[in-house]
């Protein structure tokens, strides 16, 4: 066994190639795509202002699908997010009646987010139960949670220094939420690609068995997904509930979907093992300027959503129908 | 139903003659011959790997042969899928029985061939009157109604056998169906095979069990390494004989030579106890020693070794390392403590087949090639190349998804991974099963290589030829418990064969 005489090379393509060939050029292209037609079809389009405000049609999603998309990448997925948002949005807003400062109403949304997770986590890696079934109980019994406490009524009153995290801007047209979701965005793609942990989370996600048996720790990473995701749904409830200044048990209904949604169109696998931070930031925007430029054209919301469906297939549809046709 | 005439013992009612069969590198069954005749039992006896599966799958439509003829009543047949195969009369009752928990047992027994009435629609009511025919024709006090989900094993394996009588099976093939049974169950099995014999049905029986095999069966048959090796009526021939042709071969795989340098105690295992997979194991392992553990297929040597490794949970008993008790309770704290395991499910336990060959080797040493949890990749190929090239491993690229490597390649990718942690006890499940005459050698040189260089291995092998040629001591494992400890002077394959067996020594 001589190790010279039969050498392997570490790579075949540069990693510049394969960016080249990724599913994330191909996004860029769609969201480039949209731009331009967004651009052509309305005069208000190219206006700084205009496109801050459209911004905000992602953001607090984009928060959460940054945690989702790890989450689904380990072949898990959490469907009470927007459940969470509601119960810490109610939280936060029975804290401001009794005059609690900015500060403590977001320690109080983010441990809410922390330990509607931690639940989510417990039930799922403790108890060895599936997942989608789990938040799916927990997604009705947050939000149920929060019917209770509000009923038809609904909290408002929020200190003005709290509308900053929802309405302030940081620098001329950049608000908060979108540097936020910019170091997010950051956060995660490091988190994901970059260090032990975003390995363990690839492993696990195309293999749980083989994982455990390679000696990682499944149910801890796991849980702590769990917990990233509670806490970004948080961190995404504050920056609502902040922007709408008032709290309805209703607040973030059907976000999940929309949140999975950006996630898959992002290129990440939904049975697990694939997917990039990037390719969900791009989704992001594609959704963002798809809302917006509808709405210019004064798109009703239901078509909208049709809209974002029929992308959604036509994107994870396209490449498998070019792969059927060359072949 | 009507119970056949009993035929004369000369007209088989099914034959092989010369059937082959070849898998990509194997050759599985090689121009082998096989006869039944009608109102007798033959047992069919080999080692693991002889092809006696092999044999199954053919005669039930599963495999095609490359080769040879299949006889029925003198006649060649073609069984191309498994309705050909039954509507031949030849049916399977396997270790594992393949019906359905959500159905009833009169559902179970005639699915795919029920009585139609009108519209052809079930005839539920004739279906249910059928079975519970069969049932009492088979002394089997089970009503036909039942969800099969509420009966126990044994239970299970009589309406597997009602079923093979529902289609007026001449032939019924049963592949160790007393593994799963309690004693009481087993004698029922017995007096239920005699009722098969008396119908005058033709019986091959694979069993591991000598015991068994001298009490039910009227003639053997014996393969060895995909071939013929003889066969004959039961009461001319006697244990050790069979034994003999059994194992009795010419070991032809080259074992590379070493010269063992055996070390002080690295690993102690004392008193291992499980609720239902083993008993009382009690061993030491040494530095630089090949440990083999020899036993029949459920005899608890892998779930001995996976709770060694955390995977499961021993009852009782303790470990220590290297003298320093030592609690495992997961995969993870065995590798931080040193044992690692390469198991013998590789695509689902061993490898992430999806994942490149270089993160795959990685995965365990992270903590290695990273700084402050942040991968280092130049690290993590360098690591991959250092140890995937002392294995000789044969891919396009260390980018290459390890599901793309032959088996043997993803075998030394799984060792790579593990050589990586730099362990002291690597604890190797079946390592050569299903791989090229190439890469086995390579391994097994490796294997040497690391005892060589003071690492202790645990070898768990059903290869007889691999147990010999590559342990310094063999522990024969048999229904969860050690049943012998052999030094490498006292390995014969007879011994292992008879105590694995429990086959009384005074024979």
């Amino acid at each position: 066994m001589s190790p010279t005489d039969r050498f392997i090379p570490d790579r075949l393509q540069s990693p510049l190639t394969r960016r080249v060939k990724s599913w994330e050029t191909l996004l860029l292209a769609v969201a480039v795509a949209i731009f331009t037609f967004n651009a052509f079809a309305s005069p208000y389009f190219l206006n700084a202002w205009n496109l801050s405000d459209a911004t905000f049609n992602f953001t607090e999603k984009a928060m959460i699908a940054f945690a989702m998309a790890l989450l689904i990448i380990a072949g898990e997925i959490d469907l009470s997010v927007a459940s969470i948002v509601a119960l810490a949005s109610t939280a936060m807003g029975a804290a401001a009646q009794i005059g609690a400062s900015p500060a403590v109403l977001v320690v109080i949304g983010l441990t809410v987010g922390l330990i509607c997770g931690a639940f989510n986590g417990l039930l799922v890696t403790v108890m060895g139960l599936p997942s989608i079934v789990v938040t799916i109980g927990t997604m009705s019994l947050f939000r149920g949670i929060s019917y209770i406490v509000l009923g038809d009524t609904a909290y408002g009153g929020y200190p003005a220094g709290f509308k900053f995290f929802g309405q302030g801007y940081v620098w001329w047209v950049i608000s908060f939420e979108l540097v936020a979701f910019a170091v997010l965005a950051l956060a995660f793609g490091v988190l994901l690609h970059l260090t032990n942990f975003g390995r363990a989370v690839y492993a696990i996600g195309n293999n749980p068995v083989a994982s455990l048996f390679s000696g990682l720790r499944v149910g801890r990473v796991k849980f702590i997904l769990f917990l990233l995701t509670g806490l970004m749904a948080g961190v995404a409830s504050v920056c609502l509930t902040s922007r709408l200044g008032s709290t309805r048990p209703s607040i973030g209904f059907g976000m999940e979907l929309e949140v999975v949604t950006m996630v898959v169109l992002g290129g990440v696998n939904i049975l697990g093992g694939s997917g990039t931070i990037p390719g969900v930031v791009i989704a992001a925007f594609i959704m963002g300027l798809v809302t917006f430029g509808l709405g210019l054209l004064n798109v009703p919301g239901i078509v909208m959503s049709i809209v974002i469906g029929a992308l959604l297939i036509g994107v994870i549809a396209l490449p498998r129908l070019w792969a059927m046709w060359r072949g | 139903m009507q119970p056949q005439p009993k035929a004369a013992a000369q007209s088989a009612i099914l034959s092989l003659d010369a059937v082959t069969k070849e898998f990509p590198g194997v050759r599985a069954l090689s121009e082998v011959s096989l006869t039944l005749y009608p109102g007798q039992v033959t047992a069919l006896i080999g080692e693991n790997g002889a092809g006696k599966s092999t044999v199954v799958k053919i005669l039930t439509g599963i495999y095609q042969p490359d080769g040879g003829r299949i006889l029925v009543e003198g006649k060649p047949v073609t069984l191309a899928n498994a309705q050909a195969a039954a509507a031949h009369g030849i049916t399977a009752i396997h270790q594992e029985t393949v019906l359905f928990d959500e159905l009833s047992v009169a559902e179970n027994i005639f699915l795919g061939h029920a009585p139609r009435g009108r519209f052809g629609l079930i005839d539920t009511k004739a279906m249910v009157a059928q079975a519970r025919d069969i049932l009492t024709e088979i002394e089997a006090p089970i009503d036909p109604t039942t969800r099969l989900r509420d009966l126990s094993i044994a239970s299970k394996h009589l309406v597997a056998i009602a079923r093979a009588l529902s289609i007026d099976a001449r032939v019924v093939i049963m592949d160790e169906p007393t593994a799963a049974l309690s004693h009481k169950e087993i004698n029922e099995l017995y007096d239920l095979v005699e009722k098969l014999k008396a119908q005058g049905k033709a019986i091959l029986f694979i069993s591991h069990k000598f015991d068994e095999i001298f009490r039910i069966a009227d003639r053997y048959a014996v393969f060895r390494d995909g071939q013929f090796v003889g066969d004959g009526a039961i009461q001319d021939v006697t244990q050790g004989e069979l034994v003999q042709m059994m194992v009795g071969r010419a070991v032809d795989q080259i074992f590379p030579k070493r010269s063992p340098r055996v070390g002080d105690e690295v690993l102690k295992v004392v008193g291992y106890d499980h609720p239902t997979e083993f008993a009382d194991i009690n061993f030491t392992l040494r530095r630089g020693e090949i440990l083999g553990f020899y036993g029949l297929i459920g005899a608890g040597r892998s779930e001995v070794m996976q709770a060694l490794y955390g995977i499961t949970k021993p009852g009782k008993g303790a470990v220590r390392i290297d003298g320093q008790v030592r609690v495992i309770r997961s995969p993870a704290d065995a590798v931080a403590h040193g044992i690692v395991y390469v198991p013998e499910d590789r695509g689902r336990q061993g490898a992430i087949t999806a994942l490149p060959i270089y993160q795959n080797v990685t995965l365990p040493s992270l903590h290695r090639t990273s700084r402050n949890g942040f991968l280092r990749l130049a690290h993590e190929f360098a690591l991959a190349r250092d140890y995937t090239a002392r294995l000789d491993l044969r891919a396009a690229s260390l980018e290459t998804a390890v599901g793309n490597l032959s088996g043997g390649n993803q075998q030394k990718v799984v060792i790579a991974k593990w050589l990586a942690t730099q362990p002291k006890v690597i604890i190797l499940d079946e390592p050569t099963k299903g791989i090229d005459i190439g890469s086995k050698a390579a391994v097994h040189e490796f294997m040497a290589e690391l005892a060589a260089q003071g690492l202790a291995v645990i070898m768990v092998s059903s290869e007889i030829p691999e147990v010999l040629g590559m342990s310094d001591r063999v522990i024969v494992m048999r229904q969860g418990r050690i049943v012998a400890e052999l030094g490498k002077d006292e390995m014969t394959p007879e011994t292992l064969v008879r105590r694995a067996a429990g086959i009384g020594e005074t024979e």
